[in-house]
């Protein structure tokens, strides 16, 4: 794998960002996006724009086509089993929003119970806070251990006859930890519970095989996966999808539409309503042409020992605390400095042009657990080399020579 | 050069010793702010004689070095002023952190106007001005002892 090419293909590093080179180690709150992307964004703005699934003139049909191209192309890299099991959504935020709801509607009961961990992102935990007022849900959290894993006994030991669903991130944006998915849902589903996966860390760096971890949903966030904003997918299995009730109403969801009744479309249509982020569908189909172009096993290989690199030289420098210590990581670094606020840091890099993340990356929970307030992270993505990370631990020296510290 | 006018010295020494980092005793007003996006969180409480003037004041929470020095340095100012006085001084404060070259509070001493003008650095850090804006905020809201936590607008 040429980390030197891939980089070129991302027109961003070209840039000088305030007279610096771009140290990119945001990747996990969202990546950068590679010159086909927006090439094809462009182009179909320019040449080939028009609405898709209504009209039957010329550019409408060929929209349409690509627009479902890249349905398929996401059936294959996720390896679903039906084209219809790919609904796009706005973010992955909306598709763990449009499970809650339409389970809440139609699936859960009184006094149902939901399991999430303390690892969750609010986008997986508010979504379902809503049921507990509107359905009387409860909501229990499986714990972290010492090392910011869930290990599968903390599920195991949350769930009750009364679990109806677990809520599960695939790969931590804090600690880094990779989730055990397809023991949890083997487990889950001995017991009739339904998995529910937030893949926004996992699908951008992990191979997600949707027939090996079996899971019932799983949610995807495009533009953490070089992909364009404003665009989600959500993977759910064919039954969920026919029996649950659409989400929202309007155009393009529907059937018939008389004064005294409606029928709702077939999938996916009946999950899409409205006019859709139709240009970032179709730019998003070079989004994984170029993950497919790498391979995934390459991209895994790449960064797990780009992260190992970055957690030793970061370890060996005094001061730095890092969060967690899963034997099973992904791409992702949060860290503390003794005496520095997250905040401070953060700005104090963004001088270097090194750009981090630090607050509480929307892991509230995460945090009152840890008895931080917010943290510093790095996280990186296929264009990420070794020389960021010794860029990173230039940086925070700077940063605590400023605060005194040694 | 920017680091530098963020981070200036007198920064540093409040955000590592910040004054009045406690509970007032027998406060009469308080109110507790917070900021949404990155957690942190201050609680300013008051103690009001019956001149309205603030005979104490103090504050508690954490944050950034520059939200830290902000209270530290507001909390010092604040002390032995009266309501309209200290909102008066708020305003100031907030314009100045908004657009304002310079501070025109008549009820400011030069050298406490120099003290707050270190925080002017900030204004090159749009994402950081809420930093130093909370605590003022607070404070407002403490005189006005509303009881809902005060969310800070960019």
């Amino acid at each position: 794998m040429n980390i030197n090419a891939i980089k070129k293909e991302f027109p961003i590093f070209d840039e000088k960002i305030q007279n610096n080179d771009l140290v990119y180690l945001d990747s996990a709150n969202s990546s950068q996006k590679p010159k086909v992307v927006i090439d094809k964004i462009n182009h179909f703005y320019t040449k080939q724009f028009s609405n898709v699934g209504r009209s039957v003139h010329y550019l409408a049909v060929a929209a349409t086509n690509m627009y479902e191209n890249t349905r398929s192309s996401v059936q294959k890299y996720i390896n679903a089993k039906d084209k219809n099991e790919i609904v796009f959504t706005k973010g992955a935020t909306e598709a763990l929003n449009l499970v809650a709801n339409t389970l809440g509607q139609k699936y859960l009961q009184e006094g149902d119970e939901i399991l999430l961990t303390e690892l969750e992102h609010h986008s997986n935990y508010v979504p379902w806070h809503y049921l507990r007022k509107s359905k009387n849900i409860k909501i229990n959290f499986a714990e972290i251990n010492e090392e910011g894993e869930i290990p599968i006994e903390n599920i195991e030991k949350m769930i009750t006859p009364k679990t109806k669903v677990i809520a599960v991130n695939h790969l931590s944006n804090v600690t880094g930890a990779i989730l055990p998915i397809k023991e949890i849902t083997q487990l889950a589903h001995s017991k009739g519970i339904i998995v529910v996966v937030d893949g926004c860390q996992g699908a951008p760096h992990l191979k997600i095989d949707m027939q090996d971890l079996d899971c019932d949903f799983y949610a995807i966030s495009c533009h953490k996966m070089y992909g364009p904003t404003g665009l989600g997918i959500l993977y759910g299995k064919k039954k969920w999808l026919e029996e649950l009730p659409p989400y929202q109403g309007g155009g393009g969801m529907i059937k018939e539409v008389k004064k005294d009744r409606i029928t709702y479309g077939d999938l996916p249509n009946k999950y899409e309503a409205g006019t859709m982020a139709t240009a970032q569908v179709i730019a998003f189909d070079q989004s994984i042409k170029f993950l497919e172009s790498i391979g995934v096993e390459n991209i895994i290989k790449h960064e797990k020992e780009l992260i190992e690199y970055g957690q030793e030289i970061l370890k060996k420098n005094n001061s730095v605390k890092i969060i967690g210590d899963p034997k099973n990581k992904g791409g992702v670094l949060s860290f503390t400095i003794e005496g520095v606020h997250p905040h401070d840091i953060a700005t104090i890099l963004d001088e270097d042009g090194v750009a981090i993340r630090a607050g509480h990356h929307c892991c509230q929970i995460l945090h009152d657990k840890l008895g931080i307030s917010a943290s510093a992270r790095a996280s990186i993505g296929v264009y990420n080399n070794k020389n960021d990370f010794d860029q990173l631990n230039e940086s925070i020296n700077k940063c605590k020579k400023i605060f005194g510290l040694k | 050069m920017n680091l530098k006018e963020l981070y200036q010295e007198i920064i540093l020494e409040h955000g590592k010793n910040p004054r009045n980092l406690r509970k007032t005793e027998n406060f009469n007003k308080d109110a507790k702010g917070n900021n949404p996006l990155c957690g942190d969180n201050v609680h300013v409480y008051l103690k009001l004689n019956g001149q309205r003037i603030v005979e104490d004041i103090s504050f508690e929470g954490s944050g950034c070095a520059i939200s830290m020095a902000s209270a530290s340095i507001m909390t010092d100012l604040i002390k032995g002023k009266n309501e309209n006085e200290a909102k008066e001084i708020v305003e100031d404060f907030l314009g100045m952190i908004k657009e304002n070259p310079e501070l025109k509070s008549e009820n400011l001493e030069e050298d406490e106007k120099t003290k707050l003008m270190c925080l002017s650095g900030v204004k090159r850090y749009p994402m950081r001005v809420k930093c130093a804006t909370l605590s003022w905020h607070t404070l407002v809201s403490a005189f006005d002892n509303k009881e809902e936590k005060v969310k800070i607008e960019n």
